[in-house]
């Protein structure tokens, strides 16, 4: 069974502030992780790896420093790992993301294909679903459990307050929620094959069958017109008084503001 | 040539970072508290492979270099230093010296088990009337047929209730002195082997410290490590190695005693005004952070040093020598800084101030690496 997760480098948003005057985010020495989404779709492939044996390729697409993030997979125990790096990549948005992605996938052997519900520096959610539209498979969004029973995935999908089993014939893509399982450490021999004895195949431009208006900045049809960061809220008013006088207090203020 | 770790050593550090946080400092006050040896630490630690870090994959270990290794003992004394004495003693004690001296035989049967994570390691030199002077040996081995007889005792030893693997130290022939001294691998459960009570300790609480006893103990020929007469090479070659991981284990405690401090000092309010904002205070963090990174670097290289297979026993007495001293200072500097809080149990340095002592003392003392490193000098 060959098994391809995708996985973003992304700053740790945790450790990510905000620049008061501009609004922008400050990403100096702000350490980068592997999206923990994909973190959580990558042990999902590993675990099968253990269980029944599979091919495990992580691929990611971005800068030349998201080689630290497969090498991380490659030392948590993956097979084998692509980079897809080109200037002519940058400023792509969900649409351009996905038609390079799924591209460079077109080119590998994959049986189910892995991505993260969405990565924590943009959460959109979308480069899954759309990767697995433009290589014409099905998908299953939202994966909180999964297993293979022949040659279907089957999924529990998470809802806000339910879920659905479902399955889906393979080759099909899924998109993995954090709560899938608790990942693994790499191991400290593990990281030395990594980087001694493993490499990071790098993929650019020409190596990937897609169209020029399909990548990049020019291939993305969203535009950022402006962000605004979320203004402070004030503080609340503490009001100590009887039962009565508090519900003829709230109804007063809800009136006030037009609620009620 | 350059003073940077490379990607690979960065991402081991990363790791052992993550896994001191997640796995180890959960449960490092509890462990001092009650001096309850660290099970699901050690656990983890072999879950993740870090009981075989410096050695070969073919014999079950991780195929990384001593630098790795000493990067993990540091990271994880940064939060809990009886957990990172419970890593370095099975490790550069037990481990190396079978790996060192060990036949093929020796080494599928003793090494592997303790390197692929399966038991832990421990090694008795010290006993009552041999400390520093190693040579005074009292426990006897004696030749009987196809066995070797032990009789005798050794105290403080790390590791000692909890281990599966003991390499232990007998006098062969008393005459000879220490051309009379012979290693051996003996076994937990042999008959004729037994435990004294556990030591209560000032530092390093959750560790297991006791005495080891052999009356009658018969373990087969092919249990002695090395050659008859040459124990006292493989005692000292071995503790050399040691050193550098005691060096890594006080690195860990200042830096980790720097660490809370530095969070404290920012919260800490005294006169409306944090005390980082005081120059006393911001003179005695400079002075505390230049003595780690000048240490760091003696650690480092004594790792360095010995993986590229020259003679490092000086460069391992410099580093543990100097490292200890900066844990002792260090961590009392910290607990100063905390004013009454720091003498308090839970907010760490008190505890770790109480730790970094042993480093002073075990696997030789600063007046034995001070004996090593003046004797380089002057011969």
């Amino acid at each position: 069974m060959n098994i391809i997760v995708c996985i973003k480098q992304v700053p740790d948003t945790t450790e990510v502030r905000l620049d008061p005057v501009k609004g922008t985010l400050i990403r100096q020495d702000v350490p980068s992780i592997m999206n923990p989404d994909d973190k959580a779709g990558l042990e999902a492939a590993l675990r099968l790896k253990d269980e029944r044996g599979a091919h495990v390729t992580v691929i990611s697409m971005g800068p030349r420093q998201a080689d630290a993030v497969l090498r991380e997979a490659l030392a948590m125990g993956a097979d084998e790992a692509y980079l897809i790096t080109d200037s002519a990549f940058s400023g792509a948005d969900t649409w351009a993301t996905s038609s390079t992605l799924a591209a460079a996938i077109s080119k590998l052997d994959y049986d189910l294909i892995i991505t993260g519900r969405q990565a924590i520096d943009g959460d959109t959610a979308q480069v899954g679903p759309e990767t697995a539209e433009h290589l014409g498979i099905p998908h299953i969004s939202y994966c909180e459990e999964l297993q293979i029973e022949g040659n279907e995935v089957v999924v529990k999908r998470q809802f806000e307050d339910r879920y659905q089993i479902v399955s889906a014939k393979m080759p099909a893509l899924i998109t993995a929620l954090g709560e899938l399982n608790k990942p693994r450490y790499m191991t400290p021999g593990g990281i030395f094959e990594a980087y001694r004895e493993k490499e990071v195949i790098v993929w650019s431009r020409n190596d990937v069958p897609v169209e020029d208006e399909n990548i990049g900045l020019k291939g993305s049809p969203t535009r950022v017109i402006k962000t605004n960061p979320k203004k402070l809220k004030q503080p609340g008013t503490v009001i100590e008084t009887g039962v009565d006088e508090s519900v003829q207090y709230l109804v007063e203020k809800l009136k006030e503001k037009y609620i009620l | 040539m350059d003073f940077y770790l490379s990607k690979e050593h960065l991402m081991a550090k990363q790791l052992f970072n993550d896994f001191a946080v997640n796995e180890v400092e959960p449960w490092a006050e509890e462990t001092d508290e009650f001096h309850r040896f660290p099970w699901e630490v050690v656990h983890k630690m072999q879950e993740v492979g870090l009981l075989g870090i410096p050695f070969p994959k073919e014999l079950g270990g991780q195929g990384c270099d001593t630098l790795v290794y000493i990067l993990a003992v540091e990271e994880i004394s940064k939060v809990c230093a009886t957990s990172g004495v419970i890593l370095s003693a099975h490790t550069s004690l037990a481990a190396d010296a079978i790996y060192m001296h060990g036949t093929d035989e020796q080494k599928e049967k003793f090494l592997r088990p303790l390197i692929d994570g399966r038991k832990l390691g421990s090694f008795a030199l010290t006993e009552a009337e041999a400390g520093t002077d190693a040579a005074g040996q009292q426990t006897k081995a004696v030749r009987d047929g196809d066995e070797w007889l032990i009789n005798g005792s050794k105290i403080f030893i790390t590791n000692a209730q909890v281990a599966d693997t003991y390499v232990v130290f007998a006098m062969t022939d008393k005459a000879a002195g220490t051309r009379g001294i012979s290693a051996f691998i003996i076994e937990k459960g042999t008959p004729g082997f037994t435990f004294g009570p556990p030591e209560k300790k000032m530092g390093i609480r959750g560790s297991s410290t006791c005495e080891l006893i052999f009356e009658d103990c018969r373990i087969p020929i092919g249990n002695l490590l090395g050659r008859e007469g040459k124990g006292f090479g493989i005692a000292m070659s071995t503790l050399d190695g040691g050193r550098i991981g005691i060096a890594a284990q006080a690195l860990g405690i200042a830096e980790g005693a720097l660490e809370k401090t530095v969070q404290y000092v920012k919260e800490r309010k005294q006169f409306n005004s944090p005390i980082a904002k005081f120059q006393n205070t911001q003179f005695v963090l400079a002075q505390m952070k230049t003595d780690i990174e000048a240490v760091r670097w003696l650690v480092y290289h004594a790792a360095l040093k010995k993986d590229s297979g020259k003679p490092f026993s000086n460069e391992a007495a410099m580093a543990k020598l100097k490292a200890s001293q900066v844990a002792s200072d260090v961590t009392r500097e910290c607990v100063q800084l905390h004013g009454g809080y720091g003498f308090i149990q839970g907010f760490h340095v008190e505890r770790m101030m109480r730790d970094a002592k042993i480093t002073e003392i075990y696997e030789g003392t600063s007046e034995v690496m001070k004996m090593v490193i003046s004797a380089s000098l002057l011969k």
